[in-house]
Formats: structure tokens, C-alpha cells, sequence
């Protein structure tokens, strides 16, 4: 991949910052979420809850619904593919997807490899649970990293664990010695000039989103106080009781997620949140795939 | 005369980089979420990128658009990049047919996703007039399809428009604040010091009042 479609990848996600990214099954979803906000789609058939339900294995989506998609709305379109599955990632990139995210919500396809992203020209997002991750990643040419919580439960603490890891380490960094970086790479176990990188701007080389069991605009505004750039949100928007009314606020709550007074205000009156499954109650961890 | 202070609108997208920029030039900087920020009076404002369809509807939302609207016509300056240039068209293009732009405070008419999705977008090098020759970087961007007489056309690619002005108004269809070039903002920063120094010191309230 060119050094410049690289960084035009990386700008994409730039000005997804402080937005929801949504996921939808059909083009009505699609036009919801739009109307309500979203700065980007996530396209699949099933949502993360319904993966969870539902057992088996999980795939790419139908390109045609995908598609469908795509046709529905004007905002960026994303799509999933299976960790390791190159000939997935490439089907989506023949259909012009916006963003491939790389995603241990489907079963992986290849539990020791990810995706070379460097050699595609769209851009992907992958998820991490700590900063060694989330590096290998880039390294690998992802062009924005998310946390990865755990996926179609409602339960918050995981992607709270991950973003606290993340920042915290990168904080960490920005206090050693250039000489102790080396170590630290290998402790980390990411690639040198990434460490360096994090530990000169104290920051991740590309965006950072929070995703995985948000599903309140409280639990937003939470991931955007521990440092996201913006949120994913699954299975808590179509899985709760007034989608519509649930995402406008959580796209407004991640606009305003300083100020407690917007946040009471659009906490009101939502109707149903998604039941959840706390992660003691859950036998799959889809966050320890790929690592 | 003391640094300007710019507002930069920051509803969703890439606000922090045009901060960045202008801290680096040495420009105050505030970020503007809602009406009441706005009122506390700007010597110029910032309309980043992001996507359209979402700061259009908070701007409509959190009653920015009629403050931003009198403003501009009190003279105050404003530069939108990509997502801005589409709010301050006054006529928005997309395949489903024509829009009004939501402050629609420039003459010209736009079209939304000009050059596809993201595998289209692209870097290319320009002239900006009054600048000289600039990198330019366009994500899933828009480009200007019609300007009235009295717009200035500042920058072409590929013969299509990239870059207006209109006065006091500045609009470009890339993000000169993804670059390490700070040029593009040093020339809004220009012309809010000579509109400062046209309209007086007293420009900031009127300017912002409403």
C-alpha cells in the first residue's frame, strides 16, 4: 500500500472523530441511524447479540444486503470480515466498502494471522484490549483502532477495562527514557518506531473509538471521558426499545459528554435499554480472539 | 490589536486538528458546542470536517444556525473544510437531487461525495491564488459545481472548483488541517485581521450579537 493511501485512510477516520458509528442489518436500520446521526454505518447481518444468541459460526455479510446498504444512506458504509480471512477483506473491497473492520465478532478465520492491511487500498479498523495490541495492528496497517469490549452483551466494563489499559499504558510510555523503549517494545510486544511514536506525542498513531456493550448516551459519554475519539455502537441501538429516540441520544451525548446537564437531559425517557448479559453470565469471550 | 480569537464549531469531526493549526500560528482558539459558547463573541469561526448530515442537524438542534447566519451577515468571518463548504453552500448536489445548504450563506452550489467513497479519495497539488502551490487532500469530498459572479474562485483540480471566497467567507473542499502546511489558515487568519481592522474593535459583540 502507498504511503499516501495510508495516510488519506488514516484522514478518513479523522473526521469520524466525535461520532457514532452504528450497526445496522437493513436499509431501513441504515436510514435510522442516519437520521439520527451517525457518522457511519457498520453493515452485517446479524447484530453482535443475535451472534451471541444465535451460536455457530459467523461470517461476512451477503455483499447484496451489504449493498443494499450502501444504497440506503450517504454516510460512510463499514463491513466486517473474519480475522485472517484475506479473501473476505477482498470481497469487500471489490464492493467499495468505506472501512473493513477486522472483527473477533465473527469466528475468526485464522487464530495466528491477521489481515496484511497494508496491501489493500481501503482502510481498516481493529479492535485491541491493550496497547501492545492495538500497535501490532497498526503495524499490520490497520488505520484506526478500536477497543474491543465485549461485543452483544450491554455490559460496559470490558471496553472500559481496554480503554483504561490503553491510555494508561500510553501514558506510561510518555515517562520512559528513550534508552528503556526498546524494552518496552519488546514487553509490549509491538513494533519499535510505533513505541516510539506513542511515547514522543502520547498518542495512538491513528484514531481511537471505544466499542463493545455501550448502550446508554451515559455509557458513552464514559468511553469519551476515559479518552475515545468516538463510539461503536452494536447491539444496544436496534436492540432496545425505541432505536431511533436511543440513538439521537447517544450521538448527542457524545457531542456534549462534558456537560452532565445535556447528558441528564437526554437520559430521559428512553424507553427499554437491551437487557445485557453481565460477563460473568457469558461462556464466549469474543474479545481473547485474535490477539 | 490583540491575537484573533477563533471559534472552531465543534459538533463532530476533525476540530482538534484546525486547533492545533492555529495554536501552532499562534491564534486563540475556543470550541464552539452551543449557542451560549458562540455568544461569548468570536473575532472569526472554523466550520471543520466531519459528515455534513451530522453537524447540520446539531447545528439545526442546539440553535447555532440562526446566531452563525446573522453573524456572517454582520461580517464575521468564517472558513469551512469539506463538511464546511457544504453547510455554508447555499445549494447542496447529491444523486437524490438539490438541497439548500443549512446556513447556505454562500453563493454557490456543491456537490456532496463529488469523487465516490473513500477508495476515490486522493491527494493532488494545486495553486491556491494568493498563496502559491499547496498539497491538497481530499477525503470523500465535495467539490463546487457553480459560483456566482461575485465568488472567487481560489483553487481547481482537475478543472473542477476546490476553493471560494466570498468576502469575508473561505470554503475549501479539502483539509488543509490535515497538513503540516499552515498557509491556508494563515490567509483566514489575514483576512479576519482586515476585516477586524474595517469593521473596528466593537466587531466581536456586534458581530456575535443576536
Amino acid at each position: 500500500m502507498q504511503e499516501d493511501r495510508y495516510e488519506l485512510n488514516k484522514n478518513l477516520a479523522q473526521m469520524l472523530k466525535g461520532g457514532v458509528i452504528m450497526d445496522v442489518s437493513t436499509p431501513e436500520q441504515a436510514q435510522i441511524a442516519e437520521a439520527a446521526g451517525a457518522c457511519a454505518v457498520m453493515a452485517l447481518e446479524r447484530i453482535p447479540a443475535d451472534i451471541r444468541a444465535a451460536g455457530g459460526v459467523s461470517r461476512m455479510s451477503d455483499p447484496k444486503m451489504i449493498k443494499s446498504i450502501q444504497a440506503a444512506v450517504s454516510i460512510p458504509v463499514m463491513a466486517k470480515c473474519r480475522i485472517g480471512h484475506i479473501a473476505e477483506a477482498r470481497i469487500l473491497e471489490a464492493i467499495e466498502i468505506d472501512y473493513i473492520d477486522e472483527s473477533e465478532v465473527l469466528s475468526p478465520a485464522d487464530d495466528v494471522y491477521h489481515i496484511d492491511k497494508r496491501a489493500f487500498q481501503v482502510p481498516f479498523v481493529c479492535g485491541a484490549r491493550d496497547l501492545g495490541e492495538a500497535l501490532r495492528r497498526v503495524g499490520e496497517g490497520a488505520a484506526m483502532i478500536r477497543t474491543k469490549g465485549e461485543p452483544g452483551t450491554g455490559d460496559v466494563v470490558q471496553a472500559v477495562r481496554h480503554m483504561r489499559k490503553i491510555m494508561g499504558e500510553i501514558r506510561a510510555l510518555t515517562a520512559r527514557s528513550k534508552d528503556e523503549l526498546y524494552e518496552a517494545a519488546k514487553q509490549l510486544a509491538a513494533p519499535y518506531a510505533l513505541v516510539q511514536y506513542v511515547a514522543k506525542n502520547g498518542k495512538l498513531p491513528v484514531v481511537n473509538f471505544a466499542a463493545g456493550g455501550v448502550a446508554t448516551p451515559a455509557d458513552a459519554a464514559l468511553m469519551m471521558l476515559l479518552g475515545a475519539e468516538g463510539v461503536f455502537v452494536g447491539s444496544g441501538i436496534f436492540k432496545s426499545g425505541d432505536p431511533a429516540k436511543r440513538a439521537a441520544a447517544i450521538v448527542r451525548a457524545v457531542t456534549h459528554y462534558t456537560d452532565a446537564g445535556q447528558l441528564a437531559a437526554l437520559s430521559e425517557d428512553l424507553g427499554e435499554a437491551m437487557v445485557g448479559i453481565n460477563e460473568q453470565e457469558i461462556s464466549l469471550l469474543m474479545a481473547e480472539r485474535g490477539q | 490589536m490583540s491575537a484573533a480569537r477563533v471559534g472552531v464549531l465543534a459538533l463532530q469531526g476533525a476540530f482538534r486538528e484546525h486547533r492545533n493549526m492555529l495554536s501552532a500560528l499562534g491564534a486563540e482558539s475556543m470550541e464552539i458546542r452551543r449557542r451560549g459558547d458562540f455568544a461569548r463573541g468570536v473575532d472569526g469561526l472554523i466550520i471543520p470536517g466531519g459528515e455534513s448530515t451530522v453537524i447540520g442537524m446539531l447545528l439545526a438542534e442546539y440553535g447555532l444556525l440562526a446566531p452563525i447566519r446573522a453573524a456572517v451577515r454582520a461580517g464575521l468571518p468564517v472558513f469551512g473544510t469539506c463538511a464546511g463548504l457544504i453547510l455554508l453552500s447555499k445549494h447542496i448536489r447529491t444523486p437524490h437531487g438539490t438541497a439548500r445548504g443549512p446556513l447556505g450563506e454562500m453563493d454557490i452550489v456543491t456537490q456532496r461525495n463529488a469523487y465516490g467513497r473513500q477508495l476515490g479519495s486522493f491527494r493532488a497539488e494545486t495553486r491556491f491564488a494568493g498563496v502559491g502551490d499547496i498539497a491538497a487532500v481530499f477525503i470523500r469530498a465535495p467539490h463546487v459545481v457553480r459560483v456566482a459572479p461575485h465568488v472567487e474562485v481560489l483553487a481547481r483540480v482537475d478543472g473542477k472548483i476546490v476553493a471560494v471566497r466570498q468576502g469575508h467567507l473561505l470554503a475549501t473542499a479539502f483539509h488543509p488541517e490535515l497538513t503540516s502546511d499552515p498557509r491556508i489558515h494563515q490567509y483566514f487568519l489575514t483576512l479576519i485581521e482586515t476585516h477586524r481592522a474595517v469593521l473596528g474593535p466593537c466587531c466581536r459583540e456586534a458581530a456575535t450579537k443576536n
